[in-house]
């Protein structure tokens, strides 16, 4: 039964992970970080380890993105104010 | 079906390693870069757990279980993954503040038009 | 030159992976019985009072390498804000207050409170049950941020003294080390947990320094996210170059 579970969020990660890879807009893939960092926690969570499935539920799914968003909308401003600039 | 269950973790850990690498290697933004490298970082986690991981055993947490009643997963492992996950989440910040001068300075987040800028 | 690099990407990635799977069958097989360092971890917890194992680990048996986890965390966080401090050329345009939809204000607000008490609760039961200074930490700096979609920049920027917690983050790496060095004075080792007596198992004054030190990683912890996410949000919202540059 464990097993089973165990198998099913191994293969989740696997899938998440290969989706944030082949994700090319740093927007969406930061999107898909945060799923891959709560299919982690669950993970976790599975393989008795709730305390790194906390921190990973903190970090993996909110902090992380966040920062990549913000950075993306950083970079995409500047874009737009140099061309309207020009 | 157990000995595919012995050693599917550790190659689901290397599965996402190489995963991230690749996406690392071919990636045309910093910012996706840094994301790919969150990926590699995550398969050093699943690595570490399933190192630790012992059947049929609960968490190393006695505040609900009398100690010795049942047996426990590896609790090292598990304090390893833990500081990794945080220490990991600030060095991310602090590739994306390079990013962000990176953006500012060049005027663009591409690796390659980089190295042609500096050639 | 493009095709070149993608062969010698499938070349290494090829023999990595093979290297790698050859490691992974020679590991104990997963699930096994043997973790010798786990049981004794598990013994030197248990004789210390502590009911979370994992935090006995963190915060005593290797409180020497946390010591080095935080110096990471601290220099990391002083790297982001030498980088993404304001630029000569750059200046600030303060946003207009954005409208914010009414169930999204509400259900904020709402949440914020609860989710900064949660995050404040996992600090301090940090060695009874599953949580402590770096999982709590983030959560009540992460929580904090819950007022800019709430409210907006402006509200945040005003509840969020940026000096204070620049100046905590920094107290609380001294703190962690002002109790190792403590151990020192005491006549024990550095970081040693000698000094203080184990008390009762399973309250919250239980495992002598354990607690302290967890409540300083806590308070370094929430400082760094919070001054990280000041930082990354003033360049995505507030600092802006000038124009013409």
């Amino acid at each position: 039964m464990s097993d089973a579970v165990i198998t099913v969020s191994l293969l989740l990660v696997a899938g998440c992970a290969t989706a944030a890879v082949v994700q090319r807009d740093p927007a969406r893939q930061a999107l898909v970080l945060s799923v891959l960092g709560a299919v982690l926690a669950v993970l976790f969570t599975v393989l008795q380890a709730p305390d790194a499935g906390l921190s990973q539920l903190a970090v993996g799914s909110a902090l992380t993105p966040l920062l990549i968003m913000l950075c993306v909308r950083k970079v995409r401003r500047r874009g737009r104010t140099k061309d309207g600039a020009r | 079906m157990n000995t595919a269950m012995h050693v599917l973790p550790y190659l689901v850990a290397v599965y996402v390693f190489l995963t991230g690498c690749y996406g690392l290697a071919t990636s045309r933004n910093l910012i996706h870069a840094v994301g790919c490298l969150a990926v590699c970082q995550s398969a050093t986690y699943v690595l570490l757990l399933a190192v630790g991981y012992r059947d049929g055993a609960t968490a190393p947490v006695f505040s609900d279980i009398e100690p010795g009643s049942r047996p426990v997963v590896d609790p090292v492992v598990q304090a390893l993954t833990l500081t990794d996950i945080v220490v990991g989440a600030t060095v991310t910040a602090l590739l994306l503040a390079l990013v962000l001068q990176i953006a500012k300075r060049h005027g663009t987040v591409d690796p390659d038009e980089l190295r042609e800028l500096r050639g | 030159m493009n095709r070149l690099r993608l062969w010698l990407l499938a070349v290494g990635g090829a023999g990595l992976a093979a290297l790698l799977v050859a490691a992974c069958l020679d590991l104990p097989a997963f699930g096994g019985r043997w973790h010798p360092y786990g049981d004794r971890a598990v013994q030197a917890s248990l004789d210390r009072h502590i009911a979370n194992t994992i935090a006995s680990v963190n915060f005593d048996q290797r409180a020497y390498d946390t010591l080095g986890e935080i110096s990471i965390l601290f220099a990391a966080v002083l790297g982001c804000v030498v980088l993404l401090r304001e630029a000569r050329d750059e200046h600030r345009a303060p946003p207009e207050p954005a409208e914010v939809a009414r169930p999204v204000r509400r259900y904020a607000l709402l949440v914020l409170p609860v989710a900064l008490v949660t995050g404040l609760y996992v600090i301090a039961h940090g060695q009874l049950s599953p949580g402590g200074g770096f999982q709590g930490g983030v959560v009540a700096a992460t929580a904090l941020h819950l007022l800019y979609l709430g409210a907006d920049y402006g509200a945040l920027e005003r509840v969020r003294p940026l000096g204070v917690y620049e100046a905590s983050d920094s107290l609380a790496v001294c703190a962690y080390l002002v109790l190792g060095l403590a151990g020192v004075l005491a006549g024990t080792a550095f970081l040693a947990n000698t000094l203080l007596p184990y008390g009762t198992f399973n309250t919250l004054s239980s495992g002598g320094t354990v607690p302290l030190l967890n409540a300083a990683v806590g308070m370094e912890v929430a400082s760094a996210v919070v001054v990280l996410l000041a930082h990354f949000l003033d360049q995505a919202v507030e600092i802006e170059e000038e124009h013409g540059s």
